[in-house]
Order: C-alpha cells, then structure tokens, then sequence
C-alpha cells in the first residue's frame, strides 16, 4: 500500500519494468501512450460521475430525487445518456463551414487535455512538472475558446453566432482575473511550479496562511474560473432562454457530447488548478502541533485529499448554478473590468506587501 | 492606412426570427427582432400560430359550450374566463345566482390567480437563468391543482362554472384542503423572495429594464399587473365587483416604477392579496343550492351584454350580441394578453436580448390567450 501515499512507487516500478524489455525510445513513446490512456480513461470517469453529481446535486436543491429508474438509484442514467448521444445522427446544417464545424469539438477537448496533464493528483502522480506549470495552464485553458469561436462561426446560426461572441468577450476578459488571483499565491511561493506551491503548503493550506489577500483571490479565483468554464450564473454563452443553447446550437449526436464532457473537464480543471494553489492540492490538511490530529489526517491517502477538494470546488460551482440568476453580458463586463480587476490588483500590491514584510505564517 | 483608421467600421442592423419554437416565447410566438449587435431596434411580434377561431365557433355553439371555450385561451386562469362568460350570460338572463356560488366562484378564482403566479414566478426565474424557481413554484402549484382535481376532475382546463352557478357543490375535503395549503403557503411565499427576489443579480437584471409610463400604459391597454406596476389603476375586482369580492377587504396593489421589477413585485404583493382575499371567505362559505335553475336550452334577450373580469393577466372582457337564439349573434372577447403584447416594442427599444427576455417574463404572456 506504500504505493497509495507515494505514487512515485508505483511510477518507477512501471518505467523499471517496461525498460527491462524494451528500447529507451520505445519505453518513451509506450509511456506516452499509457499516459494518454489513463487521460481518456479519466475523461470518460469524469464525464459520468460528474454528469451524475450534477443531476444529483441540482435535485437536492430543487427538493427532488433526480434520475431514479436506470440502475440502483440511476446510477447508470449517465451511461444510457452515452448510448443515445452515441445512436444519434450528427446532423450538420446547410451552408455551415463542414472543416470547421467538425474541428471546433475537438479544440475545445485538446485544451482540457493538454490542461489536465499538468495537474498534480497526488504525490508523485504528475504527468508533467513544468516550472512554469501555472503559466501554461493559464495560457492552454484559454485556447478552448477557439473552440466555441468556430462552433459560433461556422454553425452558420445568428444565435451560435451571438453566443460564441459572447464567449470570446467573457472569457478572454476573466481570464486576467484567473490569472493574477493565481498570481498573488505565486507572490507567497516565489515559484510557478505546481508541485513546489503543493510542497509550501505541507504545514498550512495558502488560503489560511495568506490571510485576508488569500481568501480575496480565493473567492475572485471562484468567480472568474465559473465564468472561464461558462456555467451559470455566466452562462451566457449557451444562455438556453435567449439563444436556445447558443454555440452549440447546431450540434447533435456524439459532437454535442463533446462539448458537454468539455465543459465538465474544464470544470474538474480549474477546480483543480483552484484546490492545489489555494487549498494545498494533496496535502492533508494538518493543525499546528497538533500530532495525534495530524497522524489522523495524514493517514488519508493524498488522492483522497486532492480529489476530496476538487469535489469540494465542484459543488460549489454546482450550487452557484443552480441557486442564480444569469448575468446580462454588459453586466458580466462591468463586473470584471470594474470590480474584480481592480480589487485584484490591488490585492496583488497588499499581498506583495505582507510578503515582504513576512506576515504570513 | 488613414482611411482605415478615421473611417469607422461599417455595421448593420440583421434580423433574427425569436420563435415560433423558443425557449422563453413561451409558447407558439414569433418575435422578429431587428437587432444591432445584441441592441434591440425593433420588436414585432407575428401571432395567429395557434389561432383556432374561437371567436367564430362560439356563433354556433350554445351558451353552456362557450364556457368550455374560454379555458382553451388563457389556461392558467380558465375558472376566470369561465366565470367572465357566465356572469356575462346571467347578466343577460337578469339571474340571481345563489350567494354560495359567488363565494366559492371567488375562492377558486383566486387559487386560480395564485396558481397562475406561481407557474409565472416559476418561469420568470428560468427566463433569467435560475432553474431552480421553476420547480419551487410548481411545487406549490401542484397542492392547487389538487384541490381542484378533487372540486372538479380536472387539474388545468376545470369547467367548474355553468351559466347560473356551478357544475358540482364542492367536495368536503375542500376547506380542509385549502386551509391547509394557506398555511403551507404563507410559509413558502417568504421564499420566493429569499431565492430570487433578493437577489442581487436579479435585481440588475430587472430593475429599471423595459420601463412602461403610466401615459403608456393607459394608451396601450395594458392591464393587469403588467398596468399596475406603472401606476394605472385599473382592478376589476376594485372598480367593477363582480361575484363575492364586494364582501372582502383587499388592497390593490399598484406602483409607480413602470420596470421589470415592478411588475414582478406587484405579482409577488397580489398573492399575499389572494391569500388573504382566500382566508376571508373559506371559512364564510354559506349554506344554499350550488346553482340556480336555469333551462336546458338559454336564449338570451335581444341586446348586448359586456361582462369583464380581472383574470391573472388582466382585464378580460365577454361582448355577446344577441339576437334572442342559442347562440349569440357575434362574441368578441377582449383579452389582456393581446393589449400587452402591444406595448413588448415600445418597452423593448434600446434593451438588450437578455432583457427582452426579461420583459416578456414580466408581462406574463399565454399566447393562446393572445391568438385564441
């Protein structure tokens, strides 16, 4: 079980193994491909206990039971849902740009793909370790945007058109808010390697030793990663009641499901992203000298924590969801060049300061 | 290159078909929106998608099967209509119904009125992208459909009134029943105002958007709620009482703002109103016959006859000209959602689509009422 708390074990024990019998390229290329199975494999896991949870949650909020028939308490009501998007006919309209309508799902999956791969899960589960990991994956989660651009464009649909638009506009003004609330932890770190922010947090989560700056750009990190992900209330982008279901309009079949995983992936990714910066990734969550507490908690598996506190931001995105009102697109605008940019910045120089005057715990 | 920079980008109005299959149409509506990026030029709505000439087919049909006709125009306040074309019909008849008929006309009136708000304040949240009011506001509504399921058979198109009275007497369980629903309700209503009401984003989205001058209001013939919100006075029940609503204390609600707010504040206030107009008369039902006698076959007298009601949406109007048969010579039905869909341009000028969304929440449109 040694594995379970270090998984750098488990990691060896694969390359020792595949290099016994094989070329050091080949051991490369066969490494690459595990890593990418394991991806898919986690995507297709997340889709269905995501889509799942989701139903789920926004039952219990809206005092119902949510899918009840398909398997013991509908557990398999996600995978039924896979079968139909799967027989359905992919339908592409008159006078749509074909390249482009066919490409755009796949842009939008590649982004979160190449974001997750730099998510640490646990100890030692770590595809890549860049140094420069939260400036990649700030850079690569905003090319899913491309993505919804050429859905909108070449659906060849005013209300794909408008919705993607509206797309382009939200997500390329909150990504500065993701950003820079990232950046005032990296302030504290002095490092932009996620598994260095992860190793700084062993005797406290960032989010209780920043102090107040911290929680301010937990919360703005909150807000400006719901609307990167464009769920509600910053749904505008589908906005169902004003344009049907906006950039995805003309989607139908397994093209559809693309768009729908994708959404759930970049919602487990800045959840993750969110949980290492500010809630210490897969450190167990420890009390000063507290041994006997601390043995407790340390005997927590790292992947439980890490997955404890992406499910944790999760359903805090579900709950915005489906407690608010949507933003108007004006609204949303003012929201962050008015109000977020500002505080941030501002929250930025504050944390800079305590830094420098070493404050913080 | 000069040119480039001095000369600003050309733009252009487009067109979008909102409808006859939208979300948030509500129904069969067509909306051809001419739109400047996402600024609203124009509204103009394209109806007549589920007209069923009602109107025509009412030149045939007795007095009795008229009734039947009304619930299929504005389902949400069927008992209303139904009550519009009766009090029309006895007017003619110069009938006296019995005092328990207009009581119990009253009190299912209102479980109408407060049945028709929530699905509204239901929907209004979805409109606006809260999905989650649209099942708090059918949970309450399902306890009404209920005790109508139980007065009556059915739960949305009831045909509870004939010409003279009522089809049936009430079932025993009814005040029981709607005792029990008050006290569920006054707690929940509180609620309402908890989820969206007070909602910060709510309130952006809703306040000071598709203003509608009280001059306006009066020009367009919006009525209603819809009219109240903008300082017209114009409650039937107030200024005209018809069956037992003489007999009750009520306030009508009215405000000045003219916006989106206002008018869902004004429906919010209104069912306090129902609750209270309910709880006056359900314990008051006087003993007596459910109907009057009236023959099988009614002919009315020579003249014509106009009857209005307040239903959910507004002033509803019945005009029957009679020529003395079974049928009436010509019926026109004046109905509140047509005269508010009118003002939808004039509000909407200026908005963006999000908030025209918005407004057609506020003005509460059934668009079968609107086509009929």
């Amino acid at each position: 079980m040694k594995w379970l708390y270090d998984f750098s074990y488990l990691t060896r024990a694969i390359h020792e193994g595949l290099s016994a019998r094989f070329e050091p390229g080949t051991v490369v290329i066969l490494e690459m491909v595990l890593v990418g199975i394991t991806f898919m494999l986690l995507f297709a896991l997340l889709g269905l206990v995501l889509v799942y949870a989701e139903r789920k949650v926004s039952a219990v909020i809206q005092q119902r039971l949510g899918p009840m028939r398909v398997g013991k308490w509908g557990t398999a009501q996600t995978l039924a849902d896979v079968i139909k998007l799967l027989l359905k006919e992919p339908l592409i309209n008159k006078d749509a740009d074909k390249f482009l309508f066919n490409l755009a799902p796949f842009v939008i999956m590649i982004a979160a793909f190449m974001a997750i791969a730099a998510l640490p899960f646990a100890k030692g589960l770590h595809a890549i370790d860049f140094d420069i990991g939260i400036l990649y994956v700030a850079a690569v989660s905003s090319l899913g945007v491309i993505g919804i651009l050429l859905a909108g464009w070449s659906s060849n649909n005013k209300y794909s058109l408008i919705g993607a638009m509206r797309a382009g506009a939200q997500i390329i003004s909150y990504e500065l808010s993701v950003a820079l609330s990232l950046l005032t932890i990296v302030v504290l770190t002095g490092s932009l390697q996620f598994s260095t922010i992860v190793e700084s947090q062993a005797d406290g989560w960032w989010i209780f030793k920043g102090h107040i700056p911290a929680m301010i750009a937990f919360v703005i990190f909150l807000i400006a990663s719901t609307a990167e992900t464009n769920r509600g209330p910053f749904d505008l982008a589908e906005a169902e009641s004003e344009l049907t279901a906006g950039f995805h309009t003309e989607y139908s079949g397994l093209k559809f499901a693309f768009f729908f995983l994708a959404e759930f992936a970049n919602m487990f990714i800045v959840a993750g992203i969110g949980a290492t910066v500010f809630l210490g990734g897969w450190m167990p969550f420890h009390i000063g000298s507290w041994e006997g507490f601390n043995a407790v908690m340390d005997f927590i598996p790292p992947i439980f924590w890490f997955f404890g506190k992406v499910g944790f931001m999760i359903f805090l995105m579900m709950w915005f969801r489906w407690t608010f009102p949507r933003l108007r697109i004006d609204q949303l605008l003012t929201l962050e060049w008015k109000y977020l940019l500002p505080i941030n910045l501002m929250n930025i120089v504050l944390m800079a300061f305590l830094s420098l005057m070493g404050w913080h715990f | 290159m000069e040119d480039v920079i001095t000369t600003p980008l050309e733009s252009q109005e487009y067109f979008i078909n909102m409808g006859p299959q939208h979300p948030s149409t509500h129904g069969v509506l067509r909306l051809v929106l001419s739109l400047d990026g996402e600024i609203i030029r124009k509204v103009e709505p394209h109806i007549g998608y589920i007209h069923r000439s009602i109107e025509k087919m009412c030149e045939h049909d007795s007095y009795q099967q008229i009734v039947h006709l009304t619930d299929r125009m504005d389902y949400l306040s069927c008992h209303i209509n139904n009550e519009a074309v009766c009090l029309g019909v006895e007017m003619g008849l110069q009938l006296e119904v019995p005092e328990r008929v207009k009581v119990i006309r009253t009190i299912i009136g209102e479980l109408t009125r407060l049945s028709s708000h929530q699905l509204w304040w239901g929907v209004m949240g979805m409109d606006l992208g809260a999905i989650t009011t649209f099942l708090y506001g059918f949970r309450d509504r399902e306890m009404i459909t209920d005790i109508f399921e139980e007065t009556c058979g059915a739960r949305l198109t009831m045909n509870y009134n004939v010409p003279g009275g009522l089809m049936f007497d009430i079932h025993p369980n009814f005040q029981k029943r709607t005792k029990d629903f008050i006290t569920h309700f006054k707690k929940k209503l509180p609620e309402y105002d908890d989820l969206l009401s007070n909602n910060v984003i709510f309130r952006q989205r809703t306040m000071g958007i598709g203003k509608l001058s009280k001059a306006d209001a009066i020009s367009f013939g919006v009525t209603g709620p819809s009219g109240r919100a903008s300082g017209f006075s114009c409650d039937v029940r107030k200024h005209h009482p018809y069956s037992a609503y003489d007999k009750v204390q009520f306030k009508e609600i009215l405000r000045t703002e003219g916006d989106c707010f206002a008018r869902y504040q004004c429906r919010i206030d209104e069912m306090w109103e129902s609750v209270s107009i309910i709880e006056q008369l359900i314990d008051n039902i006087p003993e007596g016959p459910f109907k009057a006698p009236t023959k099988a076959a009614i002919k009315l007298p020579k003249g014509e006859f106009y009857q209005k009601v307040e239903t959910a949406r507004g002033e509803f109007g019945v005009y029957i000209i009679s020529e003395g048969q079974k049928s009436p010579y010509r019926l026109k039905f004046r109905s509140p959602g047509f005269s508010n869909l009118s003002a939808l341009n004039h509000m909407a000028q200026g908005c963006k689509i999000a908030d025209l969304v918005a407004i057609m929440s506020t003005i509460d449109l059934v668009i079968p009422d609107i086509d009929r």
